[in-house]
């Protein structure tokens, strides 16, 4: 199949505004025969469901938590992004739109991106209007910030919980629709397949968590936004439950797969403390925007803080080694994310890190509390400086704070055209599950703003579009595709709890998340990715024979759950490890080994790689087939990044 | 690294919402002190596993603090014995070597168990959709900018938006009320200009929600406060009274 993004002609400004009076649309009376189930109710899911109800359709809604409240958007703390100019300083559609094409590293389509930072703005007023209780300055106004990489203050946040405060937001919105009778919500449910109908999207296969029941739901679309896949690695900053199964079972059944190596590392986290450790906890870049990263100049020193026999704050100044400034002056600490990260791990390889692991570089407050006073870092950062003092018991108002990289977002994603439709028919995909925005990394505060974007601006709008074309007749669950859908779904569930094996599914998971951290992590080169497919196919068919299950399905059983989520991770982890061993260049948060500057910065081959890489299942144990869509840049010029 | 802890749990087990429970004790060593109480139960869960048990279930998700899911009532206190934490941010270290810990689930009546320590807390689901939220269509909205809000009330409306739903302001209380969680979104609504024009009608209906839920009557303890791992202040019931009160006198429509 070819594959075509739809994007509309016409100049960049006004593609969105045209499509927008182009695409068709369901006469209001109409609206009420015709269902969408959306799976997975964070910021891009909840939004959307709420949305779709507020339009007059029937929505089916589901999420695994026992709530849609807890979606893990909630747990994004630092803004979120909007080309508002509130600040007057030179912020426009275009500038936002200019940052996260550039901040990607060109490998995001031009036209999706821009109609994100067209539709910014709205979203800022949507979400006040839903009673959002976003920062204000005296004066009763919006207060910005400016965030990791971007040189202008456009980032709205609520202290540090702005996920929280937009998904409390989305979620209202959707109790309301819950209460008028317009979304039925299935909370601790799990979408375990998608359901074709003469090859287009038309259900879902779901399986109660507490009764253990399989069942099947129809309807006439199909949205899926159920986040990312970071938790491949085991240790990340998603939440325990944030698993690639709904996204995964959309590939085997037909939708391409889209840049799944592009995962971004987040460079500001709390350190791993031993091997009990069940996740990763992500403290805000914002506090980047005061904080200095440090560690010291000499491996010796280093040598004798692990040993105790120091305090970070007895390094006199001139021991200190405060890197990214030093090698990038004119953004410091405030570069992207993928660079922070990345000098990170330079600095532990050479034996510069600090902690216990020596795997943790310093982010000291010293020098701001001197300027602005303790009162006026409390009040910004107040909330995670409490978190981290509860993590590690150290007081970062008194000595520095230490952070190291984690596995925290997915750019890849379900391949989806400009209307955010996938290669199924019917079947869409929203927020952190789609490919679309980020290219090859994403920008600080751009993930709610494309949850939501999606959810919101765009969906509601191109839904209408497919909707308008297919027949508003009830589709039967008790057709044949559901029947052998639910078939193997129990199959499969059967399978895993007679494998009586002696290995804990935690185990296999341990060891998937270390080949990929090890191999396909913040730097990636052809012989460790050789390695970790032919590692990762072992101990998939090594998982397949000895994963150890307890209980029964018809009952609330977590390791059933974490099981099938498991033996999906298995598989996609070696479609990773394929698209990052076929992607020769350097390129956002995929570091190449082979593909460096003289400097040993990150070097793109645009003559080679400037497409999306598209995966389609062949089948099982055959190689998945990649498809190029190549990316056109009408409006930027390709530069290489440059942070100095 | 310093030895871990060992510690005596006694762990409510139960096996389906209709079965009786009971406390089960298991014992478990050399448990890090930077560890999460959350993980030191992963750590005996996979124990558990390995001898062929099933695992203790308990409602987690996001483990930083901020999702709500977690609902542990630990040695007599929801989310244990630190102040401002849930459960996945309590650590080890707050408990001394040795230590016997009791583990319970939330208990009220309007959060009924499912198994072990998870409970069902789909009553603040249908607290919110009685009248939390504002009603606007997507889209039909002005420049975000258009109202001015003072900076008191933005920031005292986000004091009550903290609340994560996690029910220990129920768990905590001795007759199960929900006064907490229903006046922190009241509270919050009401002090936004864009929650005033439903505020009467949004007061009445959450409230009334509220009894048919079961959830008890507030006498004003403050034990939901101490408890609350965000630290909801009780001027937010205060706050739901008065609006409550100025409602029932003169709403038109009830």
């Amino acid at each position: 199949m070819k594959l075509d993004s739809k994007i509309p002609e016409g100049p960049l400004a006004e593609k969105w505004t045209k499509h927008k009076f182009n695409l068709k649309l369901v006469n209001p009376a109409n609206k009420r025969k015709y269902d969408i189930i959306v799976v997975g109710t964070g910021l891009a899911g909840g939004a959307a469901a709420a949305s779709f109800g507020e339009l007059g359709y029937n929505v089916k809604a589901f999420c695994y938590q026992d709530s849609p409240r807890r979606a893990h958007s909630i747990a994004a703390q630092g803004g979120i992004n909007a080309a508002k100019n509130y600040q007057n300083d030179g912020d426009s559609v275009f500038r936002l739109f200019y940052d996260t094409i550039k901040g990607g590293d060109y490998r995001a389509r031009e036209a999706n991106v821009y109609r994100l930072a067209e539709v910014s703005s709205n979203i800022i007023d949507q979400c006040v209007a839903q009673g959002v209780p976003f920062a204000r300055e005296y004066g009763g106004l919006l207060d910005n910030r400016s965030f990791g990489g971007a040189q202008v203050s456009r980032t709205f946040y609520a202290r540090g919980q702005t996920g929280q405060q937009l998904l409390l937001g989305a979620y209202s919105a959707l109790s309301r629709q819950i209460a008028a009778g317009k979304v039925e919500m299935f909370p601790r449910t799990e979408m375990l397949d998608v359901v074709l109908v003469d090859g287009e999207a038309k259900g879902i296969v779901t399986r109660n968590l507490v009764t253990g029941k399989i069942e099947s739901h129809s309807a006439h679309a199909v949205v899926l936004a159920t986040g990312g896949y970071g938790n491949v690695f085991f240790l990340s900053t998603n939440a325990m439950g944030c698993n690639a199964t709904a996204a995964w079972r959309a590939y085997k059944k037909g939708a391409y797969f889209a840049n799944p190596c592009y995962t971004q590392i987040h460079p500001t986290c709390i350190p791993v403390h031993g091997d009990q450790q069940s996740k990763l906890t992500l403290m805000s870049e914002s506090l980047r925007n005061d904080g200095r990263v440090w560690v010291p100049k000499e491996q010796s020193t280093a040598e004798s803080l692990k040993k105790g026999e120091i305090k970070p704050k007895d390094i006199p100044e001139e021991e200190r080694d405060y890197y990214l400034e030093r090698i990038y002056p004119s953004f410091g600490n405030l570069v992207p994310r993928d660079v922070a990260s990345r000098n990170a791990k330079n600095v532990c390889d050479e034996g510069r890190g600090v902690g216990e692991t020596g795997l943790a570089v310093f982010l000291d407050f010293r020098d701001a509390i001197q300027r602005d006073g303790k009162d006026v870092i409390e009040a910004k950062y107040g909330n995670l400086f409490q978190m981290y003092e509860k993590i590690t018991a150290d007081n970062p108002y008194e000595t520095p704070m230490m952070i190291y990289p984690a596995v925290h977002y997915t750019m890849g994603g379900i391949w989806v055209d400009y209307n955010l439709q996938t290669t199924i028919p019917g079947l869409f995909a929203a927020g952190e599950c789609n490919f679309s925005d980020h290219g090859a990394n994403r920008l600080g505060a751009s993930a709610l703003m494309q949850g939501l974007a999606d959810g919101y601006f765009v969906l509601p709008y191109t839904i209408g579009n497919y909707l308008a074309n297919v027949s508003s007749a009830k589709i039967s669950t008790d057709h044949e595709a559901f029947i052998e859908a639910e078939k193997a779904v129990e199959e499969r569930i059967n399978k895993l709890l007679n494998i009586n094996g002696h290995k804990t599914v935690d185990q296999f998971h341990k060891e998937l998340g270390k080949i990929m951290w090890d191999k396909c992590g913040m730097a990636r080169n052809e012989k460790g990715l050789k390695e970790a497919k032919k590692e990762i196919k072992q101990l998939r068919l090594d998982y397949w024979k000895n994963v150890k299950l307890i209980g029964a399905n018809n009952e609330l059983n977590m390791t059933l759950e974490k099981a099938l989520r498991v033996a999906d991770f298995l598989e996609l982890g070696e479609l990773m490890v394929d698209d990052a061993l076929n992607r020769r260049e350097s390129c956002g948060g995929h570091f190449r080994e082979e593909s460096q500057t003289e400097e040993g910065e990150a070097k793109r081959d645009d003559e080679n790689f400037t497409y999306v890489s598209a995966w389609e299942y062949k089948g099982a144990e055959k190689e998945a087939q990649l498809h190029k869509e190549i990316l056109e840049f009408e409006n930027v010029k390709l530069t290489q990044r440059s942070y100095k | 690294m310093e030895k871990g802890h060992s510690h005596t749990l006694k762990v409510w087990r139960q096996k389906d919402a209709i079965s009786k429970g009971e406390f089960k004790t298991y014992k478990i060593d050399n448990v890090s002190t930077g560890s999460s109480f959350l993980e030191m139960l992963d750590i005996l869960n996979e124990k558990l596993l390995e001898k062929g048990e099933d695992p203790i279930h308990f409602d987690h998700d996001c483990r930083e603090g901020i999702c709500g899911t977690c609902s542990l009532y630990i040695n007599g206190r929801p989310h244990g014995p630190d102040r401002l934490v849930t459960a996945c941010q309590l650590h080890m270290r707050s408990f001394k070597d040795g230590e016997t810990i009791t583990i319970e689930p939330w208990r009220a009546k309007s959060f009924p168990v499912i198994k072990d320590l998870i409970v069902d807390r789909s009553a603040f689901d249908r607290i919110i959709q009685a009248g939390g939220f504002v009603s606007v269509r997507t889209g039909s909205v002005e420049d975000a900018n258009a109202i001015p809000v003072a900076k008191k009330n933005a920031d005292e409306a986000m004091d009550a938006a903290a609340c994560i739903g996690c029910g220990a302001c129920v768990a905590a209380c001795k007759n199960a009320s929900a006064m907490l969680f229903v006046s922190a979104k009241v509270s919050q609504l009401a002090l936004l200009p864009q929650g005033k024009v439903e505020r009467k009608q949004r007061a009445l209906k959450m409230v009334a929600q509220m009894e048919e839920e079961g959830f008890g009557a507030c006498t004003n303890t403050g034990a939901c406060s101490a408890e609350c791992p965000k630290g909801i202040e009780l001027t937010h019931i205060a706050r739901l009274n008065r609006e409550y009160i100025n409602a029932s006198l003169t709403a038109e429509e009830k």
